[in-house]
């Protein structure tokens, strides 16, 4: 008798584990039909390949390049000052600092910056523009995306490092090499396809904020030709969009947020073929 | 390269590293700061008790008070942990103890995506099918039980509620919760596990006396920092939960959480005087429940995941 609830309960939380892994399954797949389903029908070459016209936000003719341009700009603005930051830290924290108490405050540090939400993170780069006299601007929007990709990279990149095998730099040093050389030409050139991997999600991260650049970047039907001018991003033309009160407006945001979604899942898919292309550079 | 320049550039080289090492406390300190000096008028004009507890919202009249937005926040949180908190630590349970190795490598890709996927997509989604949904269905089913249980009344005709911020919220943490549950079962000897089922225990029985136990202090530390995760989201939250500023009393009410408070109001808040005194508060708010959550989540994570090595 006992044996058999036993056998009973196995079977019952077996299925409901199993129930729970296909609903999150399932909310994926409804996701991604949803959004093409709604997205697809007016995608269209204009879309992509103009700016708004006169009269774009009652339904008139026109595209969203402006926010396509904008948020690449943005996020690749972001990233590559991120990187300046986060690379150097990651080799720093590993090479020259391995297990000490101040890296790992460093750590727990960037741990809880990488928490603070982007809402935050875009009132925080408000202030300081006011405070300077700036207004909403692409420079504004990068060093604000910048500030909030910087932990997730690092802390990618960290762990990146981390993981490395010990006796590579103990070779290196045993040849002679300094800790700098050891970081530059052994560490860096083993661990590339986990940097690309460590770049390429902070990317896919800033191109999809639209809370840190609401503030900071503004908005704008033109495609920003100066580091001082507003930029649009792709993120905030959805939300824009779709809070208008015309049918034709809403299902462009619908394919904004197709477009916006194939930028990032294509990021993310490339930076798996990516490091796994960047893989036979290293030491197996 | 002499070998005396080579360890001159690298002493040099260490020494403008420190300065990097410095950045992320900084900038952590910065942040608070700068909140903290750019909310202190209101701060120092209204006393806390009637900024925190007070419930009238009318900064015309120079009246701040958060609660309709801190318990906006706190109400859709819960909805959203109430929902992905069971879902999540059985998937991650059935990931870790019933899968092989190779389902388990192809499935963190899917997480990861569900990951990437921004969050002003979640919202549309939320928009098109979920809103819709507690609309015409969940409300009319659930709300035939709302004078038993007052949680459940609807007087609100649109989907735009608790419920459907909270459901939007569950599916963004679920990849987060999953992943760090998941990752914190891995840490389990597996020894463990052998002599449980060794002295005749079932799957389950092994889970339930065994791992759980083992287990409980990472996977509490996943569901914080998933808590954590859901205070702060912005946007797809903004998009479906009503923005009403008002103290939500059945999770088919709108709700007006801080973020969407902050994101809604920025272009006027230079116009009326505190307003952005205010703002900053209520981001000052934010910052303050989300860091308190981290810092205890990402030590306890720590201590789990450091006893594996």
């Amino acid at each position: 008798m006992r044996w058999k609830w036993q056998q009973l309960e196995e079977k019952i939380v077996q299925l409901f584990m199993l129930l729970s892994f296909a609903l999150i399954l399932f909310c994926l797949l409804l996701i991604l039909y949803t959004i093409v389903a709604k997205g697809l029908p007016s995608l269209s070459w204009a879309m992509i390949s103009q700016t708004p016209k006169g009269g774009f936000y009652l339904g008139k003719e026109g595209g969203i390049l402006n926010a396509i341009i904008g948020s690449l700009y943005l996020a690749l603005g972001g990233t590559l000052i991120a990187l300046l930051f986060a690379f150097p830290l990651a080799l720093l924290l590993n090479i020259y600092l391995s297990q000490s108490l101040w890296a790992d405050l460093v750590r727990l540090s960037l741990d809880i910056l990488w928490g603070i939400p982007s809402i935050v993170y875009g009132a925080f780069g408000f202030t300081v523009m006011i405070f300077l006299g700036w207004r909403a601007s692409l420079l504004g929007g990068i060093l604000t995306l910048a500030l909030l990709e910087f932990p997730i990279m690092a802390r990618a990149m960290d762990e990146v490092i981390r993981r490395l095998p010990p006796d590579l730099p103990r070779a290196a040093y045993a040849l002679g090499s300094t800790n700098l050389e050891t970081a530059f030409f052994v560490v860096t050139r083993q661990i590339l396809p986990g940097l690309a991997t460590a770049a390429l999600l902070a990317f896919g991260r800033g191109i999809g904020d639209a809370a840190s650049v609401l503030f900071t970047a503004g908005y704008t039907d033109r495609i920003p030709n100066s580091l001082f001018s507003p930029a649009a991003s792709l993120p905030l033309a959805v939300f824009f969009q779709l809070g208008t009160p015309f049918p034709e407006v809403q299902q462009r945001a619908y394919s904004a947020a197709l477009i916006l979604t194939i930028i990032v899942l294509g990021i993310s898919l490339s930076s798996r073929w990516l490091a796994h292309y960047l893989d036979r550079f290293s030491i197996h | 390269m002499p070998a005396s320049h080579r360890s001159k550039l690298d002493r040099w080289v260490q020494r403008g590293f420190w300065i990097f090492s410095a950045l992320p406390t900084l900038l952590a300190l910065l942040i608070l700061a700068a909140l903290w000096i750019k909310s202190q008028p209101i701060l120092l004009s209204h006393p806390l008790k009637t900024l925190l507890f007070g419930s009238a919202w009318k900064p015309q009249k120079g009246e701040f008070g958060f609660l309709p937005f801190i318990s906006g926040t706190i109400w859709v949180t819960v909805v959203a942990l109430v929902i992905a908190v069971p879902i999540c630590i059985l998937t991650a349970l059935y990931l870790s103890e019933y899968t092989s190795a190779r389902t388990q490598r192809l499935i963190k890709p899917l997480l990861d995506l569900l990951a990437a996927i921004p969050s002003v997509v979640y919202g549309v989604w939320g928009v098109l099918i979920i809103v819709p949904w507690v609309q015409n269905s969940l409300a009319p089913l659930l709300g035939r039980w709302g004078s038993i249980l007052p949680i459940l009344t609807t007087t609100n005709p649109t989907g735009y509620s608790v419920l459907a911020g909270g459901i939007v919220l569950a599916v963004m943490i679920a990849p987060f919760i999953v992943s760090i549950a998941y990752e914190v079962l891995q840490t389990i000897p597996f020894g463990l596990r052998q002599a449980s089922l060794a002295l005749g225990a079932t799957r389950w029985q092994t889970i339930k006396y065994a791992v759980i136990p083992k287990a409980s202090t990472g996977i509490f530390a996943s569901i914080v920092l998933g808590c954590s995760r859901a205070l702060g989201e912005t946007m797809a939250v903004l998009m479906v939960v009503g923005n009403v500023p008002q103290i939500p009393r059945s999770i088919f009410d709108a709700a007006y959480p801080l973020p969407a408070l902050i994101a809604n109001n920025y272009g006027e808040m230079m116009s009326i005087p505190l307003y952005d005194a205010a703002l900053m508060t209520a981001s000052l708010l934010l910052l303050g429940m989300v860091l308190v959550l981290n810092i205890f989540s990402i030590l306890a994570l720590r201590h789990v995941l450091r006893e594996k090595t």
